[in-house]
Parts: C-alpha cells; sequence; structure tokens
C-alpha cells in the first residue's frame, strides 16, 4: 500500500502542469482581447494551434504510446471536417444557437472518424511498423479521393461552410476541447489502461503474454485518436470555407508527425509546444514570405526538421547533448541526493526515453539476457546508452 | 490492349522507383522518403538540358550524374549520421530531406510548372491499337535495365555483398564488408534508377513542377510495399501490377475519378491477406 501512496504524491504536480499551462495561456488571451491586443490575424493562429495541439497529442497516442507509425491522421481529420461541416451546415438551418451547432457537429465529425478508425484499426491488428504505415497513409489518401469526388461534398471546390463568427469565441471553445482532451488523454495514460497500451509499445509479445488484450487495446487508441482528429476537423471547417480535399494530403499528416517527433514521442507537454512552434513559425513564415520566397519557408522548415533530428539522435552529438541537457542534469543531482527515490517515482514512466526499435525488439533472445534484477535503479532506463 | 501496354510501360516506371525504395529499404532499413523528389530533381536536370541543347539522351546522362551525385551526397550528409538510430528518426530527416529539395527546387527554379516538350517519335500500329513509341521505348529499356539489375545483384561480387548486408549488417561487416561503401552504392544506383523514371514519366506528365515527385514517389512506395518491401522482383511486380490497375481504371470512365483510392484499397487488401506483401519474406517473430 506504502508504494501506491508514493505514486500518487509523486504525480501530483506533473498531473496538473499541463492543465494550469493551458488554462494560465487561456486567461491571458481573454485579458489581452479585453485591452483590445488580439487582432485577426493573431485569432486565426489561435485557433490553428488550438487544433493542432489536439492533432498532435491524439496523434501521439498512436504513435508514442501504442507505437504504431500512423501517417493517416489527416485522413481522419478530413473525415471530421466533411461530416462534422456537412452535418453542422444541415444543422444551422435548424438550430439557431451557433454554439450548439458547433458541439453537435464536433460530437458527430468525431464519431464518424471514429467509425473509420475503427476501419483503419482493424488492418493495424495484423500489420507491423513500415507496412502499417503505409497502409494508414494509404487510408488517409482514400479518404481524400472519395470525398473530392462525391458531388454533395462540394465535389472539386470543397465543401462550401459556414464559419464560426467572432472567431476569437472559437478560438476560446477550440482550448477548451483542448483542455478536456488532455484531461481525457493525461487520465487515460495513467490508468492501468494507459499502462497497458504503453506495455504494448515496448513490447507486444510480452504484453500479451501478460495477458493484455492486444487487440482490443490497438483498436481503441485508433478509436480514440480518430475521434480528436475528427473534432480537429469540424474546428478545422469552422475556421476555414470551403472545406477543401487539397489541405488533407499525407503532407499533413507528416507534418503534425514532425509535430510529435520534436516534441518528444509520449510527451504530452512536448506536444502541445511543439505543436504550438510549429504553427507559429508556418504561420509567421506564410505571412512574411510571399511569392517565389514562400519557397525559403520550405526550407528552413526542412533544415530545422534535419537538424533537430541529428542533433536528438545522431551519436555525433551526444556528448554536446549531454552537456546541454537541463533533464540530465536535474536526474544527476536527484540521483545524487535521493538514490532510493528514483525507482518509487512512478512519473519516471514519463520520463523513459521513448524509442522505437522493431528490430531490436523482434531480435531479442530472451535466454540469452542477463536475468532481471528487480532492484537495480538503472533497469528502467535505456541500459545500451 | 493499348491500354494494357500503357499500364506496362507506367508500371515499368513506377517499378524503377520502386526499385530504389526496396534496394534502399533492404538494406538501409529505411523508408527514403526523399526518393520521390530525386525524381524531381532528375526531370529539372533532364529540362534544363532540353532546353539548351534540344537532346533528351544528353539530358538523360546529366540527370543520371545529377541524380547520383544527390544521392550519394544526402545519404553521406543526413542518413550516415543517424545510422543506429531509430528508424521514425532517419523518416523524419527523410521527410525533412524531401522538403528541403522541394524548397530549393522552387527558389532556383519557381514554383510555376513548366511546359515539358514532348518528343514528336509518333507511334506505331500493335496488336490492333496505335501504340506510341515512347510506351514501347519505356517498357523495352525499363525491361532491361530491371533484367541487368537483376543479374548484378545475382551474380557479381558485389550484389551478393549488397544481398549479404541486407540479410544482417553485423556479420557482413564480419566477413570484410565494407558497409558503408555498399549503403553508399546502394543509394547511388536508386538514384540512377529514378533518373531513368524522371524522364521516362516526363513522357507522361504535361508540365514539370517542384511537387513533381510526390505522386509517383507515393505509388512507388506503393508498389514497393505491394511486392514485399526489400524484394526485388517483388519491386517490380508491384510496380507493374499498379501501373497496369491505374490504367485500366484510368480507361473505365465509370470509375476514373476514383483511382487513386483504387489503387490504394488494392495495397490494402493485398496486405491485408498478405501482410509482408506478395512476394516479401516471411521474418520469424523471435520473443
Amino acid at each position: 500500500m506504502g508504494y501506491f501512496k508514493n505514486v500518487k504524491k509523486a504525480f501530483k504536480l506533473k498531473n496538473y502542469a499541463n492543465y494550469i499551462g493551458v488554462v494560465a495561456f487561456l486567461i491571458l488571451v481573454v485579458v489581452l482581447n479585453q485591452f483590445g491586443m488580439v487582432n485577426r490575424s493573431s485569432v486565426n493562429l489561435l485557433n490553428r494551434i488550438g487544433y493542432s495541439i489536439i492533432l498532435a497529442v491524439s496523434l501521439n497516442l498512436v504513435v508514442g504510446f501504442l507505437g504504431e507509425l500512423s501517417l493517416g491522421h489527416a485522413g481522419f481529420m478530413c473525415v471530421g471536417a466533411y461530416i462534422g461541416c456537412y452535418f453542422a451546415n444541415y444543422l444551422g438551418t435548424v438550430i439557431e444557437s451557433q454554439f450548439v451547432v458547433l458541439f453537435l457537429s464536433m460530437l458527430v465529425g468525431g464519431l464518424v472518424a471514429c467509425v473509420f478508425g475503427f476501419i483503419i484499426g482493424l488492418p493495424a491488428l495484423r500489420l507491423k511498423g513500415d507496412y502499417l504505415a503505409i497502409a494508414t497513409l494509404a487510408f488517409g489518401e482514400i479518404v481524400r479521393c472519395i470525398f473530392k469526388n462525391l458531388p454533395s461534398f462540394g465535389g472539386a471546390t470543397g465543401l462550401i461552410t459556414k464559419t464560426y463568427r467572432p472567431s476569437f469565441s472559437l478560438a476560446i471553445i477550440s482550448f477548451v476541447t483542448v483542455l478536456i482532451m488532455l484531461i481525457f488523454v493525461q487520465n487515460l495514460i495513467r490508468s492501468k489502461h494507459g499502462r497497458a497500451i504503453t506495455s504494448i509499445r515496448d513490447n507486444e509479445i510480452a504484453a500479451r503474454a501478460m495477458g493484455i488484450n492486444v487487440t482490443f487495446y490497438k483498436l481503441f487508441v485508433f478509436i480514440v485518436a480518430a475521434f480528436f482528429a475528427g473534432v480537429a476537423g469540424v474546428i478545422y471547417g469552422h475556421l476555414n470555407s470551403p472545406v477543401s480535399y487539397d489541405v488533407f494530403s499525407y503532407n499533413y499528416s507528416i507534418e503534425i508527425l514532425v509535430m510529435v517527433v520534436l516534441g518528444g514521442m509520449g510527451s504530452i507537454t512536448g506536444s502541445i509546444l511543439a505543436a504550438s512552434a510549429v504553427t507559429f513559425i508556418n504561420f509567421e513564415l506564410q505571412d512574411q514570405l510571399t511569392g517565389n520566397l514562400a519557397a525559403l519557408k520550405l526550407i528552413i522548415y526542412a533544415v530545422i526538421l534535419i537538424f533537430m533530428v541529428l542533433f536528438n539522435n545522431a551519436p555525433s552529438f551526444k556528448k554536446l547533448r549531454k552537456k546541454l541537457s537541463v533533464k540530465e542534469y536535474l536526474a544527476a543531482h536527484q540521483k545524487k541526493a535521493h538514490p532510493e527515490k528514483i525507482r518509487d517515482d512512478a512519473g519516471a514512466w514519463d520520463r523513459i526515453e521513448t524509442k522505437i526499435k522493431m528490430d531490436e525488439i523482434l531480435s531479442v533472445d530472451i535466454s540469452a539476457q542477463e536475468p532481471f534484477k528487480a532492484d537495480s535503479p538503472e533497469q528502467g532506463g535505456n541500459k545500451d546508452e | 490492349m493499348s491500354v494494357l501496354l500503357d499500364g506496362l510501360s507506367l508500371g515499368a516506371i513506377y517499378a524503377l522507383i520502386a526499385l530504389g525504395y526496396t534496394m534502399v529499404y533492404g538494406i538501409a532499413k529505411m523508408l527514403n522518403f526523399a526518393h520521390g523528389d530525386i525524381i524531381m530533381v532528375g526531370a529539372y536536370a533532364i529540362l534544363t538540358l532540353l532546353n539548351t541543347t534540344g537532346n533528351p539522351y544528353i539530358g538523360l546522362l546529366a540527370a543520371i550524374i545529377v541524380c547520383t551525385i544527390f544521392g550519394i551526397v544526402i545519404e553521406r550528409l543526413a542518413y550516415k549520421p543517424l545510422r543506429g538510430a531509430s528508424p521514425l528518426a532517419v523518416l523524419i530527416t527523410a521527410i525533412g530531406v524531401s522538403y528541403l529539395l522541394q524548397g530549393v527546387a522552387q527558389l532556383v527554379f519557381g514554383s510555376t510548372s513548366k511546359p515539358v516538350a514532348q518528343p514528336g517519335y509518333g507511334s506505331v500500329f500493335l496488336f490492333g491499337a496505335n501504340i506510341s513509341y515512347t510506351t514501347i521505348i519505356t517498357l523495352v529499356v525499363g525491361g532491361i535495365i530491371m533484367a541487368a539489375l537483376t543479374v548484378f545483384v545475382k551474380k557479381t561480387r558485389t550484389g551478393h555483398a549488397m544481398l549479404a548486408v541486407s540479410e544482417d549488417k553485423g556479420a557482413a561487416q564480419l566477413m570484410g564488408i565494407n558497409v558503408n561503401r555498399i549503403i553508399m552504392l546502394t543509394f547511388a544506383i536508386g538514384s540512377a534508377l529514378a533518373a531513368f523514371a524522371s524522364l521516362f514519366y516526363m513522357w507522361q506528365i504535361p508540365s514539370v513542377q517542384p511537387t513533381l515527385g510526390a505522386m509517383p514517389g507515393i505509388k512507388a512506395f506503393t508498389a514497393a510495399v505491394i511486392g514485399g518491401i526489400g524484394s526485388i522482383p517483388g519491386a517490380m511486380a508491384g510496380g507493374v501490377l499498379l501501373g497496369v490497375i491505374e490504367k485500366i481504371s484510368l480507361s473505365i470512365p465509370a470509375v476514373s475519378n476514383y483511382t487513386t483510392a483504387i489503387e490504394f484499397s488494392v495495397l490494402i487488401l493485398i496486405l491485408l491477406v498478405r501482410p509482408i506483401g506478395l512476394l516479401g519474406k516471411k521474418r520469424r517473430e523471435k520473443v
């Protein structure tokens, strides 16, 4: 019992950091708005950041926590945007209140995206790694192609939607949605279901052997991620009209993936920060650079991406990275001060480096491993580093 | 019949690109997302020389050289430092490289599409239909290249070394194979094949723009997966299959708009029935 008490204590602050951050940001924005310091383009940016965070965090569930690479996230968003906004267009003629329409269409868009998540989740049970990645990519392209050719959804011009006015309230709503999603996702991750999901990531066969229903959890994660992507799509549709199939190409899925990877797979806070940063950079550069200079945006983006990954992963940068890392410093400090604390700190779950080494996982010969030592504190860390 | 031949020639193009994907995957265990953009680089190289000299074959030669250099340089600068890092990290770098190539191309050549002068080779009456010579050239040259590649991999020492590296990198190194050189060579061959593909692909499209490589790239990638990624004959089979399906679907008015959806559905169906692709080797999962 004592162990579990410890767990609860260790969680406290970490549990609420993200919520506090989002709420503080929201209050800051509202206050700034009261003083008239938020102009049209920043409201637009706020909205984009809102739905980008939803997309990044939900993709992180699949990539970071379940450990499956999905390149079809924009496809779910596409489903949500089209279906949700189509529904909203219809509902707008019946119900007066904009907010109710938005809320209901979010639900519908999300639920329909769920159905698609189920459909794509089914092959996910048979496929692994790169094969699953290409299957999800294919799914996204199929969805896009179908919506492009359905005349009732506007065909090639896209679906004309009624945008939400004023867009500042949409920004508030999208950030409240972010908050709700965070509460759901963080509680999920820290529940026993969340541990089941991460155990599938770490070793599927071992998880299966422990009696975890791998099939159920894989489907479940795909469905949850699809739901939130659908919701993000509905927000997108209420911000931009027409909703065009063009946007939801696999390039967009990749952009979401980039947010997740930059933020750190398996880190919710990281996803939030990276989604905000990437969206901000994209937005600013888009305004600054026009015409042929728009290419510069692509180049800057690419260079940042390549350098971030090289810096974070290349063995040759390892020393430099260690020197600069605050986390490393704190960890070393803590280890010195309270060597016993590390093991009991269940929050360490979040600090375990997330790496998907499919080949390594598959080729580990368990009989050749040295016996598992339950009480050495280094066990949790990355042994081969 | 003409649809089938068209499909075969498009399939040959996809197969050439897919070979690049599949060889790199087999040997470096990474998805080279930038491969599609190598085609774009090749296309611009051909276009530039075509406009200055008027001869597509000098253009092809230049494209082969340029693409090969690009392939090697990209491998050295972006992928080699990441050897041993997680596959996802390498994948993201590849995406970055792809964006970088597109951005640079846009900066140098502008984002507007440039028209391609189609070679007026005319057509010949074969099997009861008019078949253009470009189709035949694509088919024949594509076939020869693939046959040559197969012979190269099966019969030469270097080819054997490549197979060995794809089987087990560590063991290959112990056998005295220079793994880094083999990986570089793989990128070079893949990129050179992409240069051929870019010439043939240009015969099929009206214009060249910086995002030109994305679609054939992704389709060829699909083809490689259909055939079983990592398998050279698989890539050829997958490419041809995909090309034929695309042309047949395009020729039926009722479904022609849904061609992309059909192609990708075929992929998903095949993966559902055979998760490792048509000719993929089954890898046993060890605990």
